[in-house]
């Protein structure tokens, strides 16, 4: 058996990674209840097969841009969970220092360009990030996350051509969880979808079932080993499902309840950890990994609340070098 | 030194900064044929088509593609052709290229010039001639440029090139055509040092970009009548010579403003502010600003006349801010 399914450890690796998002993200939902974490926070649990199967196909200098439920892209693409639970708190030592939180996690270390609050945003940034790549005589290549809603704003259309016209090295990521914010997103979106607008432009693209992890793997290495063979762009087109609300504070009351349910029954990975089973690996390993990501992401929690608040001059760093305002003495 | 046109000091600055810097490259509509006006000819032939990149007239990738490319380490010159048309671009600018470095914490930069040509220009109506450059001096996070002679545009392109702070380039259309002094190599000038146009006593007159052609032909006008304006070309808003414009305000006590851009809540409202914030509500005998009314501008050439702030209309405001007595 070639591809992921023949290689018990790559499969492991993807729970590993699907359930360290997961902890990641129940941690943060609690520490949100509990008010230790500020602003708005969108978790993506329930998506986890995406994340972890595209960033699996990805090299370390390989780019990525993200949307605002982005902490699975980023734990996925090597990001650190301490660095990350600290920004969420918006204490000092966080990715971003404390001045972006969970929308704008970035880590520029590992080739994660930045999750981004505005829909599309990161498109037209990731398309310019291949351009230049390409300019420099990099072989590196660019996967840029977004949403079914992003499918509707103007920077997909724009960013698609330009990705095409100039064959450049990119993979776009559909995460299509069905919902765009609170609103079902085949009610709002014409036509046969994602797929059917990325050929329309000439960019070769394909469905894959998003929690099913293994297979959004074995698409994306075969994307991306196109791409990097100098074959232009690829859009994936992954299918999954939000199984909560559009933020932390949403509950989704809207949603129907059998259809929650029942896509509880296909959430990728109880999908995962039945296959590795079936493949013979002890149900008391597979538990090891659940109980190794909580505990990672529980002590990344309890170092976040130790740690200390940025200083306010902080807020008066990084914002230009000339023209820039002191902080008040 | 050379004669030349504005358009030729700024195509002389970016094609010695792309000689200089193979990072440099430039995207637009049209920059391999040379751009709307001329600003990037032989650039193709000089520099290749990686480097030199006619795009889609599709703004918001210009721009958002722009930051892109210089988050991996590259220096964009992204050309939106006419300034009305980063409209379609404010996300990629507003929300994205000035708060990318900060928003990280400092994990990128966002060096990047955005070139947008402004201003009245061959009646060009409502959604071609704006000057909306005071929006952007609101923007934290950028620098914003607006220069008026030839060696001015030259010399901060050049800087605006190498400046890793995103600068937003405001090329004064009407003013392509003028003609001054530049040398062959163009050194960057600093941004945030006015240039003093001429020196006086009988009022403090601050301008920048296109008014600044009409406010040195009043001022020059009314010496020959013994009103000896002392006028300073702030070259960039922000940032802005604070200090130059309020040592003037205290030697004249008399300040006016002027720019193209509409009166009401234009960058001559913050000029005012701020010298007065300086001084002391008392200490000028005279303040007043001149721009244009607070309409669209119309197409039709006595329409658009009547919006323009004119050598006439400032020559006026001259008269009466130096008149104001104690």
């Amino acid at each position: 058996m070639t591809g992921p399914r023949g290689n018990l450890g790559r499969a492991i690796e993807l729970l590993r990674t699907m359930r360290r998002i997961r902890a990641f993200e129940e941690a943060a939902l609690a520490g949100h209840r509990a008010g230790e974490i500020p602003g708005p926070l969108h978790v993506s649990i329930g998506q986890e097969g995406v994340a972890a199967g595209v960033c699996a196909a990805l090299r370390r200098d390989d780019r990525i841009t993200s949307n605002h439920r982005g902490h699975g892209h980023a734990l996925a693409k090597g990001a650190q969970p301490a660095p990350m639970m600290r920004e969420l708190h918006g204490r000092a030592g966080g990715y971003c220092g404390g001045k972006g939180g969970s929308m704008h996690i970035a880590d520029f270390s590992v080739g994660m360009l930045g999750a981004n609050g505005v829909v599309a945003g990161g498109i037209p940034i990731a398309v310019g990030a291949a351009q230049g790549l390409r300019l420099l005589g990099s072989d590196a290549i660019v996967a840029c996350f977004f949403g079914d809603g992003a499918i509707n704003r103007g920077p997909f259309l724009e960013g698609l051509n330009w990705a095409a016209l100039w064959r450049l090295p990119v993979l776009f990521v559909c995460e299509d969880n069905a919902v765009a914010a609170f609103t079902p997103a085949d009610s709002v979106t014409a036509g046969a979808g994602a797929v059917a607008r990325a050929e329309a432009i000439g960019v070769p693209a394909a469905s894959v079932d998003g929690n099913d992890a293994l297979a959004v793997l074995d698409l994306a290495e075969m994307m991306v080993a196109a791409i990097r063979r100098g074959e232009g762009p690829r859009l994936l087109h992954a299918r999954t499902f939000r199984l909560l609300g559009h933020t932390s504070t949403d509950p989704a009351a809207w949603r129907d309840a059998a259809e929650v349910e029942a896509a509880r029954t296909r959430e990728p990975i109880a999908r995962l950890e039945a296959w590795l089973a079936g493949a013979g690996v002890e149900r008391e390993a597979l538990a090891a990994i659940a109980a190794e990501a909580e505990a990672e992401m529980a002590a990344a929690r309890r170092e976040a609340l130790a740690a200390p608040w940025p200083t306010a001059e902080a807020a008066f760093a990084d914002v230009q070098d000339i023209g820039a305002v002191a902080a008040p003495a | 030194m050379s004669t030349v046109t504005m358009i030729e000091a700024l195509r002389r600055a970016a094609e010695q900064e792309m000689r200089r810097d193979p990072r440099v490259w430039v995207l637009g509509e049209d920059v391999a044929r040379g751009g709307l006006f001329g600003q990037y000819r032989g650039f193709l032939e000089a520099f290749g088509a990686e480097r030199v990149v006619s795009t889609p007239i599709s703004e918001s990738t210009i721009m958002g593609a722009g930051l892109g490319a210089a988050l991996v380490g590259t220096r964009p010159i992204i050309e939106m052709r006419i300034f009305d048309f980063v409209m379609c671009a404010m996300d990629e600018l507003v929300n994205q290229i000035a708060k990318v470095r900060y928003m990280f914490g400092g994990q990128g930069r966002a060096s990047v010039v955005v070139r947008m040509p402004h201003g009245m220009w061959r009646n060009s109506a409502a959604q071609h001639s704006q000057m909306l450059e005071a929006w952007f001096a609101h923007l934290p996070g950028v620098i914003v440029a607006a220069p008026s002679t030839p060696a001015d545009a030259a010399g901060l392109l050049v800087a605006a090139i190498r400046s890793d702070d995103p600068v937003l380039f405001f090329d004064p259309k009407d003013l392509f055509g003028e003609t001054g002094e530049v040398a062959e190599t163009v050194e960057p000038l600093p941004f945030g040092v006015a240039r003093r146009v001429r020196s006086g006593d009988a009022a403090t007159v601050v301008t920048w970009s296109a008014a600044a052609r009409e406010v040195t032909r009043a001022a020059d006008a009314l010496a020959h009548e013994g009103i000896e304006a002392d006028v300073l070309d702030l070259r960039s808003i922000w940032p802005w010579d604070e200090e130059a414009v309020v040592a003037s305000a205290a030697r004249t006590r008399r300040l006016l403003v002027v720019h193209e851009a509409v009166e009401t809540g234009g960058f001559g409202a913050e000029v005012v502010a701020r010298v007065v914030t300086r001084l002391g509500p008392g200490a000028l005998r005279a303040v007043r600003r001149l721009g244009a009314p607070r309409v669209p501008i119309p197409f039709s050439p006595p329409l658009e006349m009547a919006l323009r702030v004119t050598e006439e209309k400032i020559a006026a405001a001259i008269r009466e801010v130096a008149a104001a007595s104690a």
